[in-house]
Protein backbone atom coordinates (compact mmCIF):
# COMPACT_ATOMS: atom_id res chain seq x y z
CA UNK A 1 0.00 0.00 0.00
CA UNK A 2 1.46 3.40 -0.98
CA UNK A 3 1.66 6.20 1.53
CA UNK A 4 -1.30 8.54 1.85
CA UNK A 5 -1.06 12.16 2.99
CA UNK A 6 -4.00 14.30 4.09
CA UNK A 7 -4.53 18.05 4.42
CA UNK A 8 -7.57 19.98 5.61
CA UNK A 9 -9.47 21.67 2.83
CA UNK A 10 -8.96 25.39 3.60
CA UNK A 11 -12.42 26.19 2.21
CA UNK A 12 -14.36 24.44 4.96
CA UNK A 13 -15.46 25.87 8.31
CA UNK A 14 -14.88 23.76 11.41
CA UNK A 15 -15.44 23.81 15.16
CA UNK A 16 -15.44 21.21 17.91
CA UNK A 17 -18.69 21.06 19.85
CA UNK A 18 -18.84 18.81 22.89
CA UNK A 19 -16.09 16.58 21.48
CA UNK A 20 -17.70 16.33 18.06
CA UNK A 21 -16.27 18.17 15.04
CA UNK A 22 -18.73 20.25 13.00
CA UNK A 23 -17.65 20.87 9.43
CA UNK A 24 -19.42 23.06 6.90
CA UNK A 25 -18.58 22.80 3.24
CA UNK A 26 -17.98 26.17 1.58
CA UNK A 27 -19.04 24.62 -1.72
CA UNK A 28 -22.69 24.11 -0.85
CA UNK A 29 -23.01 24.89 2.90
CA UNK A 30 -23.62 21.24 3.72
CA UNK A 31 -23.04 20.57 7.42
CA UNK A 32 -21.27 17.43 8.59
CA UNK A 33 -20.39 16.12 12.01
CA UNK A 34 -17.39 13.85 12.29
CA UNK A 35 -17.24 10.81 14.57
CA UNK A 36 -14.26 10.33 16.87
CA UNK A 37 -12.10 8.53 14.27
CA UNK A 38 -12.86 11.08 11.54
CA UNK A 39 -12.15 13.88 14.02
CA UNK A 40 -8.71 12.38 14.70
CA UNK A 41 -8.01 12.23 10.96
CA UNK A 42 -9.14 15.87 10.58
CA UNK A 43 -7.03 17.08 13.49
CA UNK A 44 -3.97 15.17 12.29
CA UNK A 45 -4.26 16.16 8.63
CA UNK A 46 -1.21 18.42 8.38
CA UNK A 47 -0.27 17.46 4.83
CA UNK A 48 3.04 15.88 5.84
CA UNK A 49 2.34 13.05 8.29
CA UNK A 50 1.55 9.78 6.46
CA UNK A 51 -1.80 8.19 7.29
CA UNK A 52 0.02 5.05 8.44
CA UNK A 53 1.79 7.05 11.14
CA UNK A 54 -1.44 8.76 12.24
CA UNK A 55 -3.15 5.39 12.55
CA UNK A 56 -0.23 3.97 14.53
CA UNK A 57 0.18 6.95 16.87
CA UNK A 58 -3.33 8.29 17.25
CA UNK A 59 -5.92 5.64 16.37
CA UNK A 60 -4.33 2.41 17.61
CA UNK A 61 -3.44 4.11 20.90
CA UNK A 62 -7.02 5.27 21.43
CA UNK A 63 -8.97 2.28 20.15
CA UNK A 64 -8.29 -1.40 20.71
CA UNK A 65 -7.78 -2.27 17.02
CA UNK A 66 -5.31 -4.22 14.94
CA UNK A 67 -3.03 -1.87 12.95
CA UNK A 68 -3.55 -3.26 9.43
CA UNK A 69 -7.36 -3.37 9.75
CA UNK A 70 -7.35 0.14 11.25
CA UNK A 71 -5.24 1.45 8.38
CA UNK A 72 -7.59 -0.07 5.81
CA UNK A 73 -10.63 1.52 7.51
CA UNK A 74 -8.84 4.86 7.95
CA UNK A 75 -7.86 4.96 4.29
CA UNK A 76 -11.46 4.34 3.23
CA UNK A 77 -12.63 7.06 5.63
CA UNK A 78 -10.00 9.51 4.33
CA UNK A 79 -11.13 8.88 0.76
CA UNK A 80 -14.78 9.39 1.79
CA UNK A 81 -13.88 12.69 3.49
CA UNK A 82 -11.97 13.73 0.37
CA UNK A 83 -15.07 12.90 -1.68
CA UNK A 84 -17.00 15.42 0.43
CA UNK A 85 -14.13 17.90 -0.04
CA UNK A 86 -13.46 18.00 3.69
CA UNK A 87 -9.92 16.63 3.27
CA UNK A 88 -7.44 16.76 0.41
CA UNK A 89 -5.51 13.52 -0.13
CA UNK A 90 -2.39 12.71 -2.11
CA UNK A 91 0.31 10.03 -2.29
CA UNK A 92 2.90 12.78 -1.86
CA UNK A 93 3.13 15.40 0.93
CA UNK A 94 0.73 18.34 0.48
CA UNK A 95 1.97 21.90 0.79
CA UNK A 96 -0.57 23.89 2.80
CA UNK A 97 -1.00 27.63 2.29
CA UNK A 98 -0.46 30.30 4.92
CA UNK A 99 -2.76 29.76 7.87
CA UNK A 100 -4.16 26.31 7.35
CA UNK A 101 -6.27 26.76 10.43
CA UNK A 102 -6.22 25.43 13.93
CA UNK A 103 -8.16 22.33 14.85
CA UNK A 104 -10.16 23.55 17.84
CA UNK B 1 -32.80 25.03 9.71
CA UNK B 2 -31.33 21.70 8.64
CA UNK B 3 -31.80 18.73 10.94
CA UNK B 4 -28.11 18.55 11.76
CA UNK B 5 -27.84 22.28 12.50
CA UNK B 6 -30.91 21.98 14.71
CA UNK B 7 -29.21 19.14 16.56
CA UNK B 8 -26.02 21.19 16.96
CA UNK B 9 -28.06 24.17 18.20
CA UNK B 10 -29.74 21.95 20.81
CA UNK B 11 -26.32 20.77 21.92
CA UNK B 12 -25.00 24.35 22.07
CA UNK B 13 -28.04 25.35 24.15
CA UNK B 14 -27.45 22.47 26.55
CA UNK B 15 -23.77 23.36 27.01
CA UNK B 16 -24.28 27.16 27.01
CA UNK B 17 -22.19 27.70 23.88
CA UNK B 18 -22.61 30.82 21.72
CA UNK B 19 -22.90 29.00 18.41
CA UNK B 20 -23.52 32.09 16.30
CA UNK B 21 -22.31 35.67 16.85
CA UNK B 22 -22.69 38.86 14.82
CA UNK B 23 -19.80 41.30 15.02
CA UNK B 24 -20.31 44.78 13.60
CA UNK B 25 -16.88 45.93 12.44
CA UNK B 26 -17.93 49.56 12.03
CA UNK B 27 -21.00 51.78 12.20
CA UNK B 28 -19.57 54.01 9.46
CA UNK B 29 -21.45 53.70 6.20
CA UNK B 30 -21.35 54.95 2.63
CA UNK B 31 -25.14 54.97 2.43
CA UNK B 32 -27.56 57.00 4.55
CA UNK B 33 -30.64 54.77 4.58
CA UNK B 34 -33.68 56.62 5.86
CA UNK B 35 -34.69 53.76 8.18
CA UNK B 36 -31.24 52.97 9.64
CA UNK B 37 -31.02 52.56 13.43
CA UNK B 38 -27.30 53.36 13.76
CA UNK B 39 -25.21 56.41 14.63
CA UNK B 40 -22.65 56.42 11.79
CA UNK B 41 -19.97 58.45 13.60
CA UNK B 42 -16.88 56.54 14.73
CA UNK B 43 -16.71 56.67 18.53
CA UNK B 44 -13.57 54.52 18.77
CA UNK B 45 -13.84 51.27 16.83
CA UNK B 46 -11.84 48.23 17.91
CA UNK B 47 -8.42 48.05 16.25
CA UNK B 48 -7.36 45.19 13.97
CA UNK B 49 -5.46 43.59 16.86
CA UNK B 50 -8.46 43.91 19.21
CA UNK B 51 -10.77 42.29 16.67
CA UNK B 52 -8.35 39.43 16.01
CA UNK B 53 -8.05 38.86 19.75
CA UNK B 54 -11.85 38.87 20.09
CA UNK B 55 -12.15 36.34 17.25
CA UNK B 56 -9.62 34.06 18.98
CA UNK B 57 -11.66 34.24 22.20
CA UNK B 58 -14.84 33.54 20.28
CA UNK B 59 -13.33 30.48 18.56
CA UNK B 60 -12.16 29.27 21.96
CA UNK B 61 -15.71 29.74 23.31
CA UNK B 62 -17.08 27.52 20.53
CA UNK B 63 -18.53 30.13 18.15
CA UNK B 64 -18.99 28.48 14.76
CA UNK B 65 -21.05 30.94 12.69
CA UNK B 66 -19.58 34.44 12.50
CA UNK B 67 -21.60 37.18 10.82
CA UNK B 68 -19.56 40.26 9.91
CA UNK B 69 -21.76 43.30 9.51
CA UNK B 70 -21.94 47.05 10.08
CA UNK B 71 -22.27 49.90 9.01
CA UNK B 72 -20.52 49.04 5.81
CA UNK B 73 -17.83 46.42 6.41
CA UNK B 74 -15.82 47.31 3.30
CA UNK B 75 -15.12 50.78 4.72
CA UNK B 76 -12.63 49.12 7.09
CA UNK B 77 -9.25 49.14 5.39
CA UNK B 78 -8.35 45.98 7.32
CA UNK B 79 -11.51 44.12 6.29
CA UNK B 80 -9.77 41.43 4.23
CA UNK B 81 -7.09 40.98 6.90
CA UNK B 82 -9.85 40.31 9.46
CA UNK B 83 -11.77 38.06 7.08
CA UNK B 84 -8.67 36.07 6.17
CA UNK B 85 -7.83 35.58 9.86
CA UNK B 86 -11.39 34.50 10.64
CA UNK B 87 -11.47 31.99 7.79
CA UNK B 88 -7.95 30.67 7.35
CA UNK B 89 -6.70 30.76 10.92
CA UNK B 90 -9.84 30.28 12.99
CA UNK B 91 -12.04 28.35 10.54
CA UNK B 92 -15.29 30.23 11.26
CA UNK B 93 -18.27 29.75 9.00
CA UNK B 94 -18.41 33.39 7.87
CA UNK B 95 -21.47 35.25 6.61
CA UNK B 96 -21.25 38.84 5.38
CA UNK B 97 -23.86 41.62 5.45
CA UNK B 98 -23.11 44.55 3.15
CA UNK B 99 -24.60 47.02 0.70
CA UNK B 100 -21.92 45.67 -1.70
CA UNK B 101 -21.34 48.94 -3.53
CA UNK B 102 -17.56 48.60 -2.96
CA UNK B 103 -17.46 45.02 -4.27
CA UNK B 104 -15.98 44.73 -7.78
CA UNK B 105 -14.48 41.70 -9.59
CA UNK B 106 -11.31 41.62 -7.48
CA UNK B 107 -13.15 41.74 -4.14
CA UNK B 108 -15.61 39.06 -5.30
CA UNK B 109 -12.73 36.76 -6.29
CA UNK B 110 -11.04 37.27 -2.93
CA UNK B 111 -14.27 36.53 -1.05
CA UNK B 112 -14.58 33.30 -3.04
CA UNK B 113 -10.97 32.32 -2.30
CA UNK B 114 -11.60 32.79 1.41
CA UNK B 115 -14.59 30.44 1.37
CA UNK B 116 -17.28 32.79 2.70
CA UNK B 117 -20.58 30.98 3.29
CA UNK B 118 -22.96 33.72 2.10
CA UNK B 119 -23.21 37.42 1.35
CA UNK B 120 -26.41 39.23 2.28
CA UNK B 121 -26.97 42.45 0.32
CA UNK B 122 -29.56 45.12 1.15
CA UNK B 123 -31.83 45.82 -1.81
CA UNK B 124 -34.93 47.94 -1.19
CA UNK B 125 -36.47 48.04 -4.66
CA UNK B 126 -35.93 46.92 -8.23
CA UNK B 127 -36.48 50.56 -9.25
CA UNK B 128 -33.46 52.89 -8.93
CA UNK B 129 -35.63 55.89 -8.08
CA UNK B 130 -37.06 54.04 -5.04
CA UNK B 131 -33.90 52.21 -3.85
CA UNK B 132 -31.64 55.27 -4.26
CA UNK B 133 -34.19 57.49 -2.49
CA UNK B 134 -33.95 55.15 0.54
CA UNK B 135 -30.13 54.88 0.56
CA UNK B 136 -29.80 58.58 -0.37
CA UNK B 137 -26.95 57.58 -2.72
CA UNK B 138 -27.61 58.11 -6.45
CA UNK B 139 -26.57 55.08 -8.51
CA UNK B 140 -26.44 52.77 -5.47
CA UNK B 141 -28.90 50.18 -6.85
CA UNK B 142 -26.86 49.75 -10.02
CA UNK B 143 -23.63 49.34 -8.06
CA UNK B 144 -25.21 46.82 -5.67
CA UNK B 145 -26.67 44.78 -8.54
CA UNK B 146 -23.34 44.85 -10.40
CA UNK B 147 -21.77 43.45 -7.21
CA UNK B 148 -24.39 40.68 -7.02
CA UNK B 149 -23.37 39.65 -10.54
CA UNK B 150 -19.65 39.69 -9.68
CA UNK B 151 -20.27 37.53 -6.61
CA UNK B 152 -22.62 35.20 -8.45
CA UNK B 153 -20.07 34.73 -11.24
CA UNK B 154 -17.67 33.44 -8.56
CA UNK B 155 -20.21 30.82 -7.54
CA UNK B 156 -20.96 32.49 -4.21
CA UNK B 157 -24.25 32.28 -2.32
CA UNK B 158 -25.93 35.70 -2.40
CA UNK B 159 -29.09 36.71 -0.53
CA UNK B 160 -30.98 39.93 -1.24
CA UNK B 161 -32.33 41.40 2.02
CA UNK B 162 -35.39 43.54 1.43
CA UNK B 163 -36.60 45.68 4.33
CA UNK B 164 -40.19 46.71 3.81
CA UNK B 165 -41.28 50.25 4.69
CA UNK B 166 -43.80 52.82 3.50
CA UNK B 167 -41.32 54.05 0.87
CA UNK B 168 -41.12 50.67 -0.93
CA UNK B 169 -44.28 48.84 0.19
CA UNK B 170 -45.32 48.08 -3.39
CA UNK B 171 -41.95 46.83 -4.61
CA UNK B 172 -41.27 43.56 -2.81
CA UNK B 173 -42.59 41.50 -5.72
CA UNK B 174 -40.25 43.40 -8.04
CA UNK B 175 -37.30 42.63 -5.74
CA UNK B 176 -38.27 38.98 -5.71
CA UNK B 177 -38.42 38.95 -9.53
CA UNK B 178 -35.01 40.64 -9.61
CA UNK B 179 -33.62 37.93 -7.31
CA UNK B 180 -35.02 35.24 -9.61
CA UNK B 181 -33.45 36.95 -12.62
CA UNK B 182 -30.08 37.14 -10.85
CA UNK B 183 -30.37 33.54 -9.61
CA UNK B 184 -30.06 34.47 -5.93
CA UNK B 185 -32.13 34.10 -2.77
CA UNK B 186 -34.30 36.83 -1.28
CA UNK B 187 -35.61 37.63 2.21
CA UNK B 188 -38.27 40.12 3.28
CA UNK B 189 -38.31 41.85 6.67
CA UNK B 190 -41.36 44.00 7.40
CA UNK B 191 -39.99 45.48 10.66
CA UNK B 192 -38.40 48.89 11.12
CA UNK B 193 -36.67 48.98 14.50
CA UNK B 194 -36.04 52.00 16.76
CA UNK B 195 -32.63 53.72 16.77
CA UNK B 196 -30.14 52.09 19.14
CA UNK B 197 -30.30 55.21 21.34
CA UNK B 198 -34.04 54.60 21.80
CA UNK B 199 -35.28 57.27 19.35
CA UNK B 200 -38.51 55.85 17.94
CA UNK B 201 -39.17 58.47 15.24
CA UNK B 202 -38.21 56.15 12.37
CA UNK B 203 -40.99 53.74 13.37
CA UNK B 204 -43.30 55.97 11.31
CA UNK B 205 -41.71 54.25 8.28
CA UNK B 206 -43.31 50.91 9.23
CA UNK B 207 -45.80 49.74 6.61
CA UNK B 208 -49.49 50.13 7.34
CA UNK B 209 -51.75 47.31 8.47
CA UNK B 210 -53.25 46.79 4.99
CA UNK B 211 -49.81 46.38 3.36
CA UNK B 212 -48.71 43.94 6.07
CA UNK B 213 -51.94 42.01 5.64
CA UNK B 214 -51.27 41.74 1.89
CA UNK B 215 -47.71 40.50 2.45
CA UNK B 216 -48.93 37.78 4.83
CA UNK B 217 -51.39 36.58 2.20
CA UNK B 218 -48.85 36.37 -0.61
CA UNK B 219 -48.61 32.68 -1.47
CA UNK B 220 -45.18 33.19 -3.04
CA UNK B 221 -43.86 34.36 0.32
CA UNK B 222 -45.69 32.32 2.92
CA UNK B 223 -46.65 29.14 1.06
CA UNK B 224 -49.93 27.83 2.43
CA UNK B 225 -51.78 31.08 3.23
CA UNK B 226 -54.60 29.43 5.22
CA UNK B 227 -52.09 27.60 7.39
CA UNK B 228 -49.83 30.65 7.81
CA UNK B 229 -52.71 32.92 8.76
CA UNK B 230 -54.50 30.48 11.05
CA UNK B 231 -54.72 30.98 14.80
CA UNK B 232 -52.35 28.65 16.62
CA UNK B 233 -53.60 25.97 18.99
CA UNK B 234 -53.53 26.97 22.67
CA UNK B 235 -50.03 26.88 24.12
CA UNK B 236 -49.04 23.67 25.87
CA UNK B 237 -46.99 23.58 29.07
CA UNK B 238 -43.94 22.66 26.97
CA UNK B 239 -44.40 25.74 24.77
CA UNK B 240 -44.85 27.99 27.82
CA UNK B 241 -41.64 26.60 29.31
CA UNK B 242 -39.66 27.30 26.15
CA UNK B 243 -37.36 30.26 25.48
CA UNK B 244 -38.62 33.17 23.37
CA UNK B 245 -35.69 33.26 20.90
CA UNK B 246 -32.00 32.44 20.56
CA UNK B 247 -30.75 35.82 21.89
CA UNK B 248 -28.42 35.15 24.81
CA UNK B 249 -28.96 31.39 24.49
CA UNK B 250 -26.94 30.40 21.42
CA UNK B 251 -26.38 33.82 19.82
CA UNK B 252 -25.18 37.30 20.72
CA UNK B 253 -23.90 40.50 19.16
CA UNK B 254 -20.70 42.55 19.54
CA UNK B 255 -20.58 46.24 18.55
CA UNK B 256 -17.56 47.96 16.90
CA UNK B 257 -16.73 49.33 20.37
CA UNK B 258 -16.58 45.90 21.98
CA UNK B 259 -19.93 46.04 23.75
CA UNK B 260 -21.68 42.68 23.97
CA UNK B 261 -25.47 42.53 23.61
CA UNK B 262 -27.85 39.54 23.56
CA UNK B 263 -28.73 40.41 19.94
CA UNK B 264 -28.29 43.19 17.38
CA UNK B 265 -31.90 44.20 18.09
CA UNK B 266 -31.52 44.03 21.87
CA UNK B 267 -29.52 47.07 23.07
CA UNK B 268 -28.99 45.84 26.64
CA UNK B 269 -25.22 46.11 27.28
CA UNK B 270 -23.96 43.01 29.09
CA UNK B 271 -20.20 43.65 29.11
CA UNK B 272 -17.28 44.85 26.99
CA UNK B 273 -14.59 42.67 25.44
CA UNK B 274 -12.00 45.43 25.83
CA UNK B 275 -12.29 44.99 29.60
CA UNK B 276 -13.46 41.37 29.99
CA UNK B 277 -12.97 38.05 28.28
CA UNK B 278 -15.75 37.25 25.79
CA UNK B 279 -16.52 33.95 27.52
CA UNK B 280 -16.81 35.66 30.92
CA UNK B 281 -19.37 38.13 29.58
CA UNK B 282 -21.25 35.28 27.90
CA UNK B 283 -21.31 33.04 30.96
CA UNK B 284 -21.35 35.39 33.93
CA UNK B 285 -23.00 38.68 32.97
CA UNK B 286 -26.01 39.17 35.26
CA UNK B 287 -27.91 40.88 32.47
CA UNK B 288 -27.17 38.08 30.00
CA UNK B 289 -28.33 35.55 32.58
CA UNK B 290 -31.47 37.63 33.20
CA UNK B 291 -32.27 37.50 29.45
CA UNK B 292 -31.51 33.78 29.50
CA UNK B 293 -33.96 33.17 32.33
CA UNK B 294 -37.01 34.39 30.39
CA UNK B 295 -39.59 31.76 29.51
CA UNK B 296 -42.84 32.32 27.63
CA UNK B 297 -44.81 31.63 30.82
CA UNK B 298 -43.05 34.57 32.54
CA UNK B 299 -44.22 37.20 30.09
CA UNK B 300 -46.56 39.86 31.35
CA UNK B 301 -49.64 40.18 29.09
CA UNK B 302 -48.33 37.78 26.39
CA UNK B 303 -48.76 34.57 28.44
CA UNK B 304 -52.53 34.94 28.22
CA UNK B 305 -52.53 36.03 24.55
CA UNK B 306 -54.13 33.91 21.82
CA UNK B 307 -50.93 34.26 19.79
CA UNK B 308 -48.41 33.27 22.46
CA UNK B 309 -47.31 30.06 20.73
CA UNK B 310 -47.08 31.49 17.21
CA UNK B 311 -46.03 35.12 17.81
CA UNK B 312 -42.70 36.39 16.47
CA UNK B 313 -42.36 38.51 19.64
CA UNK B 314 -38.88 40.03 19.77
CA UNK B 315 -37.61 40.47 23.35
CA UNK B 316 -35.26 43.21 22.11
CA UNK B 317 -38.13 45.25 20.71
CA UNK B 318 -40.06 44.61 23.95
CA UNK B 319 -37.02 45.86 25.90
CA UNK B 320 -36.96 49.01 23.77
CA UNK B 321 -40.62 49.50 24.68
CA UNK B 322 -39.63 49.40 28.34
CA UNK B 323 -39.88 45.77 29.50
CA UNK B 324 -38.02 42.75 28.09
CA UNK B 325 -40.76 40.54 29.59
CA UNK B 326 -43.52 42.68 28.10
CA UNK B 327 -45.12 42.69 24.69
CA UNK B 328 -43.52 43.99 21.49
CA UNK B 329 -46.27 46.08 19.89
CA UNK B 330 -44.78 45.69 16.41
CA UNK B 331 -45.09 41.91 16.71
CA UNK B 332 -48.63 42.32 18.05
CA UNK B 333 -49.41 44.24 14.85
CA UNK B 334 -47.91 41.40 12.81
CA UNK B 335 -49.96 38.74 14.59
CA UNK B 336 -53.07 40.88 14.08
CA UNK B 337 -52.33 41.44 10.36
CA UNK B 338 -51.69 37.73 9.93
CA UNK B 339 -54.76 36.33 11.72
CA UNK B 340 -57.20 39.24 12.04
CA UNK B 341 -57.34 38.63 15.81
CA UNK B 342 -56.02 41.44 18.04
CA UNK B 343 -53.39 40.51 20.62
CA UNK B 344 -53.94 40.65 24.39
CA UNK B 345 -51.69 43.72 24.45
CA UNK B 346 -53.82 45.49 21.82
CA UNK B 347 -57.01 44.69 23.72
CA UNK B 348 -55.52 45.90 27.01
CA UNK B 349 -54.41 49.16 25.43
CA UNK B 350 -57.89 49.65 24.03
CA UNK B 351 -59.46 49.08 27.46
CA UNK B 352 -57.17 51.62 29.08
CA UNK B 353 -57.36 54.20 26.34
CA UNK B 354 -58.80 57.49 27.67
CA UNK B 355 -62.16 58.49 26.25
CA UNK B 356 -61.69 61.14 23.64
CA UNK B 357 -65.21 62.49 24.24
CA UNK B 358 -66.33 62.75 27.80
CA UNK B 359 -70.07 62.94 28.25
CA UNK B 360 -71.31 63.82 31.68
CA UNK B 361 -74.90 64.02 32.80
CA UNK B 362 -76.03 67.58 33.33
CA UNK B 363 -77.11 68.09 36.92
CA UNK B 364 -80.23 70.05 37.50
CA UNK B 365 -79.60 73.61 38.70
CA UNK B 366 -80.12 73.69 42.46
CA UNK B 367 -82.09 76.91 42.49
CA UNK B 368 -84.31 76.16 39.59
CA UNK B 369 -87.78 77.48 40.11
CA UNK B 370 -90.85 77.26 38.05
Amino acid sequence: MSKLFMARNPRVAARALDGEMMIMSAKDSTLFTLNRTATILWQSADGTTPLEEIVQNRICTEFDVEASAALEDAEKLARDLAGYEILQISDTPIQQGKGSGDSR
Amino acid sequence: MSGLLEEMTEKALKHNIPLSVQVDLTYRCNERCVHCYLDHHDHGEMTTAEIKHLLEEMAEAGVFILTLSGGEIFLRKDFFEILEYARRQLLFCVKLKTNAILIREAEAARIRDLGVESIQISIYSHRPEVHDAITLVPGSLKRSIDAVRFLKSQGLRVILANVLMVNNAQDYKGVRALADELGVECTLDPTITPMMDGDRSILSLNVEHSALREVFRDKGLVGDVDDFCSIAAPATEDVLSSTPCSAGHTTCYVSPYGDVFPCVQFPLPTGNVRKQRFIDVWRHSERMNDVRSIRLKDLSTCTSCTHVSSCTRCPGLAYMEGNMRGPSSQDCEKSFARTGVPSANMLAKKRHAPNLIQIQALSAPASATA
